[in-house]
């Protein structure tokens, strides 16, 4: 149908959430226009090149490592005849649910200095493990904890796969293994490709992880040039080169995923495959996923429970614990509001009046999210500072960050099932009567709710987790659980860390289990 | 009957209704009259506007230019557009857009808004026949009965007009016979004018009181199924309506004389005309009347309960020829070929 001109207050209010959720960006370049020489000095710093090249190095060793655990888990729980292997397949997809600072806790307190591991082989007259910190920590942490993101898209295709094709190559006379990497493997590279690049934008956005494994990486030597300095101008500076980096990566991703729409297989109904026999490689392929299942999700739990019960063996008192808790509720549950009001704007703007400004208040939507939360917060610091001083340093701005950085993952969903809704369905409602506001209350916004539910979890989920924008932000003596975990780790508190993860994890579990019944969870 | 609408239906008058989208002309200077209480399809191939006309009558497109009026009320001028929701105009889609939401009776009462009330919910569920399935949920209807939700929704405010939008193209055809005859009835027990688009010709005359038959945008013929069926007023109107074979001629005092021999035509003509034969009037045997004319049959399609014959005149030009499926002909055969009942005739061009 033809496009229709959108209701002013619509148009109105879908141009200033794209504005505001184009603010970070537009300030940051602000910042660095304005004293374009000494960001151009930083900028050619010998030492922004060596942060570039390790932060270069971990995103590519995390990603290549993800890739090589994913994959072989895919295949083995979809396609083969492995023992139990609906309980592996979802024992392998858990650790995504920890996020990855807690994760890298867990691992420091296992094979740190001070750690499980080395009170246990101290009596053996072992003095010194190996350092778990730096490059080595930072990778192992990250991949453990990001390759769900490739497993769930290669399992996914793996399942769309036509077996037809294999039975073909099969007819030619081709071997098992030859099928693998001609026909099987060729098909999953879409998958691969779009997992692995979700994996190479965590890595290159995080901050817990790396900044718990002491690894100097983009955002970590943004932060230490944030608190090291009055001069932000050098923070500024390797921010805006991360956000480059970041929209690479981005931009690639969105190649690919539109590439992808055209390798789906057709909507006819695929013949379940037979699964392939292991034979004499039963075991070994038992035992690889044992030891991923193992490292990835029963060390880090394990760990958690047993630090939490010599926490609470302690008695220490559990009131800053139900504080911070309360803090990090109340900041997701706003982000999670605030993101869904502006993300319904976004979306009814984009779908029902697509024009050039709502393309445009759509990308601006994106603004936000295609910065690391570390640039967000950064930039949102300098704008406080220098325009809005009232704000700074507020539960407001910290919210707005928050909200503006993950806004697009409300947009999706809500897109999406705004999308399912024919228009014609709203029409038929006015034609009964009905004024546009009326309509909107009870057909449209029904019949989107479980989309705007999806979007709000998602904010939810990811709002309680965050850390770098509420460590810059947060009104001063504000704690949530992900500042109290990190500060308890970075002190080497390992104990003191475990009670707040412990309630982190249960607060993001409702959500999670939301999101997964529907299977948004890695859209 | 409660359904009646109290007052006489109101007509509908279309004038000089414009409208484009981009460099597409949708709607080209269209005038329709509906007068009330009637059903009027609109026919014509896909492409010619009937559903942005549809659209426009609705509200739901501005058009560029023309007025539309329903009764007394203007409801788009060059100053006033009235939005939809108070055109008191009930609309059936294509796919019927039924609330998925609300169950039979939470469609059918949306449309009441406040003043919903049971009786006129099962009042008009009942007029459609559905009173027993009230409260299922709309997807587990078959497509008919989804059909007769809409209907009963469009029809529950009683609206001064009911629009249809394809109204039976998403039904099979096992079942469209049998919706086709029920939604007749329906509308004339609720005695609403009504206005249906469609695309099949047999749709148009078999179920409306009145057929338009639009193209590029524009009426072409408006009248009543046989009018339009026996009397196109252009070629384009005939060829469009079936199956038909433009022979030139000569007309004088009431008969028109062509390859065929010499007809009778019920419409005044004179000088040289185009005359329209339909392959139904086209008859032939192995002896004729004597005026008959010799042919060849040169091809022939057999579609069980009748066949099309193709026939080679002596000039060489081809006619069709469709009859009962028996007797069997065959290429080769020769025969006599001559015209029944009177012919139609337009000007020459």
């Amino acid at each position: 149908m033809a496009p229709r001109r959108p209701p002013v207050l619509l148009l109105l209010a879908g141009v200033a959430v794209g504005g505001l959720a184009a603010l970070p960006a537009v300030y940051l370049a602000i910042t660095i226009a304005g004293e374009a020489s000494s960001a151009a000095d930083a900028v050619f710093e010998r030492r922004t090149l060596e942060v570039a090249l390790r932060t270069v190095g971990l995103v590519a060793a995390v990603t290549v490592g993800a890739i090589g655990l994913a994959v072989p888990l895919a295949w083995l729980t979809v396609r083969t005849d492995l023992p139990a292997r609906r309980l592996w397949a979802t024992l392998t997809t858990l650790p995504l649910v920890i996020p990855s600072y807690i994760g890298a806790y867990l691992l420091v307190s296992a094979f740190g200095p001070r750690g499980a591991l080395q009170g246990a082989v101290e009596p053996l007259g072992i003095e010194r493990l190996p350092s778990i910190y730096g490059f080595v920590g930072a990778w192992l942490a990250l991949t453990l904890f990001t390759y769900p993101l490739v497993l769930i898209p290669v399992r996914g295709a793996l399942r769309r796969l036509d077996p037809q094709l294999e039975e073909a190559a099969r007819a030619m006379g081709r071997r098992p293994a030859e099928i693998f990497r001609t026909v099987v493997v060729p098909q999953l590279v879409p998958a691969i490709g779009g997992g692995g690049l979700l994996v190479a934008l965590y890595t290159l956005s995080d901050f817990g992880a790396v900044s718990i494994m002491r690894f100097d990486s983009f955002t970590r030597e943004i932060y230490i040039a944030y608190q090291a300095s009055f001069d932000r101008t050098e923070a500024a500076a390797l921010g805006a080169v991360l956000v480059v980096a970041m929209l690479v990566l981005l931009a690639l991703y969105a190649r690919l995923r539109g590439a992808r729409a055209y390798h789906r297989a057709g909507p006819g109904t695929v013949r379940p495959m037979g699964a392939i026999s292991l034979g004499r490689w039963r075991v070994p392929a038992l035992a690889f996923c044992g030891v991923v299942v193992a490292i990835a999700l029963l060390l880090p739990v394990g760990l958690l429970v047993y630090w939490s019960t010599q926490q609470l063996g302690d008695g220490l008192a559990l009131g800053s614990v139900v504080g911070n808790a309360g803090n990090s509720l109340l900041v997701a549950s706003l982000a999670a509001a605030i993101g869904v009001v502006g993300a319904t704007c976004v979306a009814v703007l984009t779908v029902r009046f697509p024009s050039p400004v709502s393309a445009l208040v759509e990308r601006l939507g994106y603004a936000g999210y295609a910065l690391p939360g570390i640039v967000v917060a950064l930039s949102l610091v300098f704008f406080g500072t220098r325009v809005a001083l009232p704000l700074y340093q507020t539960l407001a701005m910290l919210v707005f960050a928050i909200t503006v950085h993950y806004l697009p993952l409300a947009v999706g969903p809500l897109g999406a099932a705004l999308l399912q809704v024919p228009p014609r369905i709203e029409e038929a409602a006015r034609g009964l009567g009905r004024r546009p506001l009326e309509v909107f209350g009870t057909v449209t916004a029904p019949l989107v709710a479980s989309g705007g539910l999806a979007g709000a979890a998602l904010v939810f989920l990811h709002a309680v987790k965050e850390l770098p924008a509420t460590l810059l932000l947060a009104p001063i003596g504000f704690e949530t659980l992900a500042t109290d975990i990190w500060r308890q780790t970075s002190s080497g508190f390992f104990e003191a860390a475990a009670i707040p993860a412990l309630v982190l994890l249960l607060i993001a579990a409702p959500p999670l289990y939301l999101l997964s019944e529907k299977g948004t969870v890695t859209s | 009957m409660t359904d009646r609408h109290p007052d006489t239906p109101a007509s509908l008058t279309i004038r000089d209704l414009r409208k484009s989208f981009a460099d597409t002309v949708a709607v080209g200077g269209l005038d329709l009259h509906v007068e009330g209480g009637r059903l009027c399809a609109l026919l014509g191939p896909s492409g010619c506007g009937k559903t942005t006309t549809l659209r426009l009558i609705a509200g739901l497109e501005r058009p560029d230019a023309g007025s539309i009026e329903l009764g007394e009320r203007a409801l788009t001028t060059a100053g006033t557009f009235v939005p939809p929701e108070r055109r008191r105009i009930g609309m059936v889609f294509q796919d019927y857009a039924l609330f998925p939401h609300y169950d039979v009776a939470g469609n059918v009462a949306y449309g009441l808004g406040r003043r919903a009330n049971r009786g006129r919910v099962r009042e008009v569920l009942e007029l459609v026949g559905l009173d027993r399935v009230a409260d299922r949920p709309v997807h587990q209807l078959s497509g008919g009965q989804q059909q007769r939700v809409a209907l009963a929704r469009a029809l529950a405010p009683t609206p001064e007009l009911i629009l249809l939008d394809e109204p039976f193209s998403n039904l099979d055809a096992s079942l469209r016979e049998r919706v086709r005859e029920d939604v007749r009835e329906i509308i004339a027990a609720a005695g609403v004018t009504a206005l249906f688009v469609t695309h099949d010709q047999e749709e148009a005359l078999s179920l409306a009181e009145r057929v338009a038959v639009l193209r590029e945008g524009r009426v072409e013929q408006v009248g009543t199924p046989e009018e339009i069926y026996s009397r196109p007023s252009t070629p384009w109107m005939a060829a469009f309506l079936g199956e038909v074979e433009v022979l030139a001629g000569e007309a004088r005092d009431g008969r028109v004389k062509c390859e065929l021999g010499s007809l009778a035509v019920e419409t005044k003509a004179e000088g040289t005309v185009e005359v329209l034969i339909r392959p139904e009037s086209v008859a032939i045997g192995i002896t004729g009347p004597p005026d008959a004319t010799e042919a060849e049959v040169v091809g022939r399609r057999f579609y069980g309960h009748d066949q099309l014959v193709e026939l080679r005149l002596p000039s060489g030009r081809k006619v069709s020829s469709r009859r009962l499926g028996f007797p069997a002909w065959h290429p080769g055969d020769r025969v006599q070929v001559w015209v029944e009942g009177p012919a139609d005739v337009l000007p020459g061009s």
